[in-house]
């Protein structure tokens, strides 16, 4: 017999054999349909307190966050990367969203565009959304945000409208079900929580490992 | 890997003795039980949490089979391949055959406790295919030829300086001169001679937290970055997973994740939960062309029914060797094979067969520790305890062990000689004791004496007060 059958029928007559089938196909078509929502952490009284939270949380996790108006957004990146002695220039996707938010800025902001092949300093993303809970942004894999700007640039910029900052992770389930359909999901989702670490060493944290040494969270405003 | 469990009493003996691992054990008692309490009492549902966590993975236990078969079919409808492993043979085979298709020289590899269960580095290495390990601890021990000693921190058993010389030894091609002081620049060192690696490689085999019925995804959680390089850079991805390893939907992933890592390390969240669902869509700029699962079995569908089902709820934080006495002591090697500390005990047995690695499940103080910071509140004091009875039906347990024992239930069937025993014993101890109250050499338990005196009877035996206190305690 195969591997394949092999292994379902040991679980089978481990945990209730054929006869109960139906019932068993019932449960968990069920709970595949409606996803029941457990615990969910925190309460929220308005808006602003689930920014606040956001915000603290990613600061929590050694992000680094600032507030801005759209039109400020180039700004921002270019104020960023002269802090940090870094060259003004970065690498987006296709996001039209981004696109819009930076243009006429190339006199002051060279700008390239496609994944990164570890050769750009600087990678700017826009995630879909972000979870106040643990101050975590969710990007999504495609052309539009390519993921190696997330894991290849060694600073990773990401721009987020405040309006896509929810309470929960599971706030974003429903965000990304509405969007690409029941059961389906982009390549990758990516939930990002600070930029990367190591503790390898002794058990002493260390900022960059393999991902970006910097992550930098722009809330656009309005 | 060669399972060494046989040996433990050796090998504790040669990690009591060992300076470098007691220094760096520290660092297991002073940080991980700091910030995981930390996290804990930050969260005020930690426990409701666990409780619902609990649930999820019983109600997936209970329709596993559905689970798994929903998950296959989700990978392959978004152009994935799934590859069924009953042992760790079919999985190492399987594994090979996606590499030589494309003639893979090198492989990437994001932290995988499958892949040590089942040997891969080892095997890949003889059918010409370099396996190159890429988290920072586990780079670190591939370098020195060594296993992990910890599930979460597999380097946790060294100090940097022997870091350091490691370093040295092998990354000849740099200035012998330059400075690796700061664990920073250990860091960085890897990092740029892993950068070259994840570009040139073929194939980059990663593990799973959670594979995702709801959608036919595999879930990686990391804090360095290296897991998601190995799985979008090379050409194939191939995830390693146990079948125990689904879940139903994201929401019931969400509720897990909030206690995996606060239990892990102390974070609220890893820095990288990754979703993976299939290879490249068509307008993916990158992405591997190639997504494959690997679903390995290897005995846990046997533990399904037994005492040891509750087991397969574990999701590998690894706080029960972070608060375990006896891991603190000895560190993970000495465990002998690939899961140490409370859960290697119970789950090694399973995994390799108790004759294998029988004094595991001994290899505890009892203390409830473990069994009181699980996430997912696995009983693993009482799962070493059936444990120890199955290596007694089994003749397993020394001979020694064996004879006392079996000449103790001679005794408590006939309770006049019980009696009669105990007495005459009583007596030899005290005799034994002298004025001083304690006993410094007690034949046929030199081991115990020979570091500690006992002390010396009460004035009566158990039952001699026992009868005393019934007595007195006539109602009047
Ligand atoms: S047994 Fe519990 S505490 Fe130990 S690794 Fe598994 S889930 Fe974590």
């Amino acid at each position: 017999m195969s591997s394949r059958g092999e292994i379902l029928d040991r679980i089978r007559s481990a945990v209730g054999g054929v006869a109960t089938d139906k019932m068993r196909k019932a449960n968990v078509e069920r709970r595949l349909k409606r996803h029941p929502v457990g615990i969910l952490p925190w309460t929220y009284k308005n808006n602003d307190q689930v920014i606040t939270q956001f915000t603290v949380k990613a600061k929590k996790a050694d992000s680094t966050v600032e507030r801005c108006k759209s039109a400020d957004v180039s700004k921002a990146i270019v104020r960023f990367l002269k802090k940090h002695n870094l060259p003004a220039a970065c690498r987006i996707g296709a996001d039209r969203k981004l696109k819009n938010l930076l243009k006429g800025q190339e006199a002051v902001l060279e700008i390239t565009h496609g994944p990164n092949d570890g050769s750009q300093l600087t990678g700017v993303s826009c995630a879909l959304g972000a979870a106040a809970e643990t101050g975590t942004l969710f990007l999504v894999s495609g052309k539009d945000n390519p993921t190696t700007l997330n894991f290849l640039s060694e600073n990773h910029i990401v721009v987020i409208h405040k309006k896509d900052i929810l309470k929960h992770q599971e706030d974003l389930w429903v965000r990304l079900r509405r969007k690409y359909g029941a059961g389906k999901l982009p390549r990758t989702v990516n939930l990002i929580t600070g930029p990367s670490r190591s503790a390898d060493i002794e058990q002493t944290l260390i900022l960059g490992a393999h991902g970006p040494q910097r992550l930098h969270i722009i809330v656009v405003m309005n | 890997m060669e399972i060494k469990s046989p040996q433990f009493k050796k090998n504790a003996k040669a990690a009591l003795a060992d300076e470098q691992l007691q220094k760096a054990l520290s660092h297991v008692r002073s940080k991980f039980i700091e910030k995981r309490a930390t996290a804990v009492r930050e969260l005020d549902c930690f426990n409701e949490l666990r409780d619902n966590a609990v649930a999820i993975k019983k109600h997936t236990i209970k329709h596993l089979d559905l689970y798994l078969e929903r998950f296959e079919e989700k990978v392959l409808e978004q152009g994935g391949q799934v590859h069924w492993a009953a042992t760790a043979r079919d999985a190492r085979g399987q594994v090979l055959d996606i590499c030589r298709k494309i003639a893979a020289k090198t492989v990437t590899k994001g932290k995988s406790m499958i892949s040590e269960e089942i040997g891969l580095n080892e095997f890949l290495e003889v059918n010409d295919v370099t396996p190159i390990e890429t988290d920072l601890g586990e780079y670190i021990i591939q370098l020195r030829g060594e296993h992990p000693s910890h599930i979460i921190a597999p380097a946790v058993h060294l100090n940097m300086d022997q870091i350091r010389e490691d370093f040295r030894e092998h990354h000849t091609e740099l200035p012998e001169d330059r400075s690796l002081e700061e664990p920073i620049s250990l860091l960085q060192e890897a990092r740029g001679i892993l950068r070259e690696k994840f570009l040139g490689a073929d194939v980059g085999i990663t593990g799973a937290n959670f594979l995702i019925a709801e959608t036919g995804t595999s879930v990686i959680v990391t804090n360095e970055g290296n897991g998601d390089l190995t799985q979008t850079l090379p050409r194939i991805h191939i995830v390693l997973a146990s079948i125990e390893k689904v879940v139903p939907t994201l929401e019931d992933t969400s509720q897990i994740l909030r206690v995996l890592a606060r239990s892990a390390t102390g974070q609220e969240m890893s820095v990288y939960t990754t979703l993976s669902s299939g290879p490249k869509r068509g307008d993916d700029p990158d992405g591997p062309d190639e997504f494959h699962v690997v679903l390995l079995d290897n005995g846990r569908s046997s533990m399904l029914g037994t005492e040891f089902e509750d087991m397969l709820r574990c999701i590998r934080c690894g706080a029960c060797m972070n608060h375990c006495p006896v891991y603190h002591a000895v560190g993970g090697h000495a465990y002998g094979w690939v899961y140490p500390g409370p859960m290697g005990s119970v789950l090694s047995p399973s995994l390799a067969g108790i004759e294998n690695t029988g004094h595991l499940p001994n290899a505890s103080t009892f203390c409830g520790r473990c069994e009181s910071v699980c996430p997912m509140r696995i009983p693993l004091p009482k799962m070493m305890r059936h444990w120890r009875e199955r290596e007694f039906e089994l003749h397993l347990s020394p001979a020694s062990q064996r004879r006392n024992l079996k000449l103790w239930a001679w005794f408590a069937k006939r309770p006049k000689y019980y009696r009669l025993f105990s007495r005459l014993s009583h007596l030899a101890l005290k005799m034994l004791a002298g004025k001083s109250g304690r006993i410094s050499f007690l034949p046929l338990a030199g081991g115990w004496t020979r570091f500690r005196d006992m002390p010396g009877p009460e004035p009566k035996t158990f039952m001699q007060a026992w009868q005393d206190r019934s007595t007195r305690d006539q109602p009047q």
